[in-house]
C-alpha cells in the first residue's frame, strides 16, 4: 500500500519529458480553460446571484450588472433563514460521529492487521461490504428500529429514537466504519513486524501496543481520514432526511433542500443559503485540500 | 496478512516446517495472555456489533419484510405475502421499468462520458503543463460538495425563466425556454450532467494518483519501440493501472445506484427523474407506508449492488484469502 502520490515520481518525470522534446500545450490549454469555465460557471452563478438583493433583481432582471452588490441575502439566510443553527446541527453531528468512527475502526484495524486469528479476512470483509451498499437498502428497517425503540420522553420528545441526533451519529458511524477499518488496516498492515515483536518481547500487552505503538505511527492516516469523514458526514443528505422530523434539528445540508420550497420566488436567498453551505467545505478546501486528496486516494490504492 | 503474523512469531516457536499453518496460528493465540484476549475481544467485539446491528441486521430485515405486508405501525400487523410484492412492483407499479432503465441510462452516462472524461483530464493534466494545479483545484472543487447542495447549485442554472443556461442559450423568458428539471423529457440528462460535474473530478484524482504511480520506465520503453503516444497510453499505461482501474469500475457502478441526493432535491425523484433509491423512499415516508413494497424495491437495489461489490471484494481479497 502507498501513501497516496509519492512526491518524488511526480517530481523525477518531466524533467525526462522535456528533455526529450520541447511540448507545446495549446490546444491543451484550450481545452482545459474551456473545460475549466464551464466548471466554475455554476458556482460564480450562485455566488453572483446571492450578491444581489431581491431588490436589484426584480428590478433589473437576474441578467444584470446594475444595481446593488452586497451581503444582505448572507445577514438574511443567516438570521431568518437559520443557517446559524443548522450549521450547529451539522457540528453536533459530525464531530462525534467522527470521533467515534475514527476510534471504533482504529481498534477493529489493528485487530484485524496485527494480530491473526482466524475470522480477522472474513470480518474485514464484511466491515468493507458493509460501506459500499446503497444507503436505500437499509432505510425501511432501520426507521422501523429507531421508530419502535422506546425511550422516555425525558430523553427524547418523540418517545423513541426518531428526530434525536443520537441515530442520526450511529447510522453515519456504522456507515462509515467499514471504509475507515479498510483503509486503516492496509496502512498498519505496512507498518513493520518488528515495531510490535519488539514490544511483545517487553511484555507490553495488546492494549499497550495499540495504544502506544500503533496509533502514533498512523497518525498521516488519521488526519487524511479525519479530513475525508468532517466531508463525507457533512455532505450527509440522506440520513438526516430518514431519522429527523423537525426542521429545526436538521444539519444544513438536508436543511437546504427545505429551504428550496420556502425560498421559492427568491433565488437570491437560496443561492445566499447555497454559498453558506459550501464554506465550511470551502475551508477545508483551502486549509486541508492534500488531507483530504490523501484520504481519497489511501482508500484506492490497494487493488 | 498471515505473514505479518507469522513473522510476530519468534523462530524458535515456529512450528516446525512442514507442519500445517493451522499449527502456527494457534501457537500465535496461545501466547496471548488472558487479558490480551479480553482486551482484543472487546476491540473486536464492539466494532462488530455495531456492524450487526446497524448494517447487517437491517439488511437482512429488508429482505425479510419484502416477503410480508405492512403500514409500517404495530408489529402485531406484519402480514406474510409471499411474492405479492414482486409481482406487484414489476407487474402493476407504474414507476419500476422506467426507474430500472433510469439507473441502467445513469450508469451508462457515467461510465461512458464522466468516467472517460475524468480520465481525459488527468492525462492532460499528468503532462506537467504550466497551471495544472490550479486546473486540478477547479476540477476537484465539486468532489467535496453534497450532491444535495449540487442540485440546489444546478437548478440555479438550469431554471426556466431565471436561470443562466437559458439566457445562455437566448431562449430566456420566450416560450421555447426549457425547464430543464421540471421537463420530464430532458430532466434525467440535466440531472446526470449535474452528477458528471462531481464524477469526473473524483475520477481525474484518482487517475492523477494512479499515473502517477506507473514507472515511467514503461513509457520510455515504449516510446524507443517506435509507439505512438496513443499506443503507449492504451497498450502500456492504461493496463499498468489496472488496480485504480478496477476501483474506478466499482466507483462508477455503485455511485449509478446510490444517485439518489439529486434527484430527491429535484423533486423527490418523480416525473421523469424515477430511480430505484427514490422509489424505495417513496414507499417509506409519507401518507401511505407501505413497507413490503419498499423493502422489495430495496431488495432489487441490494440484489443488483451486490455484483460491483462482490466483483470488488474477490479482487481486493481474493489473493490474501488463498496466502
Amino acid at each position: 500500500m502507498s501513501t497516496a502520490v509519492s512526491p518524488s515520481t511526480a517530481m523525477t518525470r518531466p524533467a525526462t519529458r522535456s528533455g526529450s522534446k520541447p511540448k507545446r500545450h495549446y490546444g491543451t490549454h484550450i481545452f482545459l480553460t474551456a473545460m475549466a469555465v464551464m466548471w466554475l460557471i455554476p458556482l460564480i452563478w450562485a455566488v453572483f446571484t446571492a450578491l444581489r438583493p431581491i431588490a436589484s433583481t426584480n428590478e433589473h432582471g437576474y441578467f444584470s450588472l446594475a444595481g446593488d452588490f452586497n451581503l444582505d441575502n448572507f445577514i438574511q439566510a443567516w438570521s431568518q433563514g437559520g443557517f446559524a443553527k443548522y450549521l450547529w446541527n451539522s457540528v453536533i453531528i459530525c464531530v462525534p460521529a467522527v470521533l467515534l468512527v475514527l476510534f471504533f475502526a482504529s481498534m477493529m484495524a489493528f485487530a484485524v492487521s496485527r494480530v491473526s486469528w482466524k475470522f480477522n479476512v472474513t470480518l474485514l470483509i464484511m466491515f468493507t461490504a458493509g460501506n459500499l451498499l446503497p444507503p436505500q437498502v437499509l432505510a425501511a428497517p432501520l426507521f422501523e428500529m429507531a421508530k419502535h425503540f422506546q425511550v422516555p420522553y425525558s430523553f427524547s420528545d418523540s418517545g423513541n429514537m426518531l428526530n434525536t441526533y443520537i441515530i442520526v451519529i450511529a447510522v453515519n458511524m456504522a456507515f462509515q466504519m467499514g471504509f475507515c477499518t479498510f483503509v486503516l488496516s492496509n496502512y498498519m498492515k505496512a507498518l513493520s513486524a518488528d515495531l510490535t515483536e519488539a514490544a511483545l518481547v517487553d511484555g507490553a500487552g495488546i492494549w499497550r501496543q495499540y495504544r502506544e505503538i500503533i496509533m502514533p505511527l498512523c497518525r498521516p492516516a488519521f488526519a487524511a481520514l479525519a479530513t475525508l469523514e468532517v466531508i463525507f458526514i457533512y455532505n450527509d443528505f440522506f440520513w438526516p432526511l430518514l431519522f429527523i422530523q423537525s426542521g429545526d434539528r436538521l444539519p444544513v445540508t438536508t436543511a437546504i433542500n427545505n429551504l428550496q420550497g420556502e425560498f421559492l420566488n427568491n433565488y437570491n436567498l437560496l443561492a445566499a443559503g447555497a454559498v453558506i453551505t459550501v464554506i465550511p467545505t470551502l475551508i477545508v478546501y483551502l486549509l486541508l485540500q492534500r488531507q483530504f486528496v490523501a484520504g481519497l486516494t489511501l482508500g484506492s490504492s490497494k487493488g | 496478512m498471515s505473514t505479518t503474523a507469522r513473522d510476530l512469531v519468534p523462530p524458535e516457536s515456529r512450528a516446525p516446517s512442514g507442519a500445517p499453518a493451522k499449527g502456527v496460528r494457534s501457537g500465535k493465540v496461545r501466547r496471548l495472555s488472558k487479558r490480551d484476549k479480553a482486551v482484543l475481544s472487546l476491540m473486536v467485539g464492539i466494532p462488530t456489533l455495531i456492524q450487526l446491528v446497524f448494517i447487517w441486521l437491517p439488511t437482512v430485515m429488508s429482505v425479510g419484510l419484502s416477503f410480508t405486508r405492512w403500514n409500517g405501525l404495530a408489529l402485531s400487523d406484519i402480514r406474510p405475502a409471499g411474492a405479492d410484492n414482486y409481482q406487484y412492483i414489476s407487474q402493476d407499479y407504474p414507476p419500476f421499468w422506467p426507474a430500472i432503465q433510469h439507473n441502467l441510462l445513469w450508469l451508462a452516462f457515467l461510465a461512458l462520458v464522466a468516467t472517460p472524461l475524468g480520465l481525459l483530464l488527468a492525462v492532460l493534466l499528468d503532462q506537467q503543463i504550466r497551471g495544472s494545479r490550479i486546473y486540478q483545484s477547479i476540477f476537484f472543487g465539486p468532489v467535496m460538495l453534497s450532491l444535495a447542495l449540487i442540485g440546489i447549485i444546478w437548478q440555479l442554472f438550469y431554471q426556466r425563466d431565471n436561470g443562466l443556461l437559458n439566457f445562455l442559450l437566448g431562449t430566456s423568458g420566450t416560450p421555447q425556454a426549457v425547464d430543464w428539471f421540471g421537463d420530464s423529457s430532458v430532466n434525467i440528462w440535466a440531472a446526470m450532467i449535474a452528477a458528471t460535474w462531481r464524477h469526473a473530478g473524483y475520477v481525474m484524482l484518482l487517475y492523477l494518483a494512479g499515473l502517477k504511480g506507473v514507472d515511467p520506465t514503461l513509457k520510455e520503453a515504449a516510446a524507443i519501440d517506435g509507439a505512438t503516444a496513443a499506443q503507449t497510453f492504451f497498450r502500456v499505461v492504461f493496463p499498468a493501472m489496472r488496480p485504480i482501474n478496477i476501483v474506478i469500475v466499482v466507483i462508477t457502478i455503485i455511485e449509478s445506484l446510490r444517485a439518489f441526493d439529486v434527484v430527491y432535491v429535484i423533486n423527490r425523484g418523480t416525473n421523469g427523474l424515477e430511480l430505484l433509491s427514490a422509489l424505495v423512499i417513496q414507499n417509506l415516508v409519507g401518507e401511505g407506508q407501505v413497507i413490503g413494497v419498499g423493502s422489495a424495491l430495496a431488495v432489487v437495489l441490494l440484489v443488483i449492488s451486490l455484483v460491483p461489490i462482490v466483483f470488488y471484494l474477490s479482487r481486493t481479497f481474493g489473493k490474501e484469502n488463498r496466502a
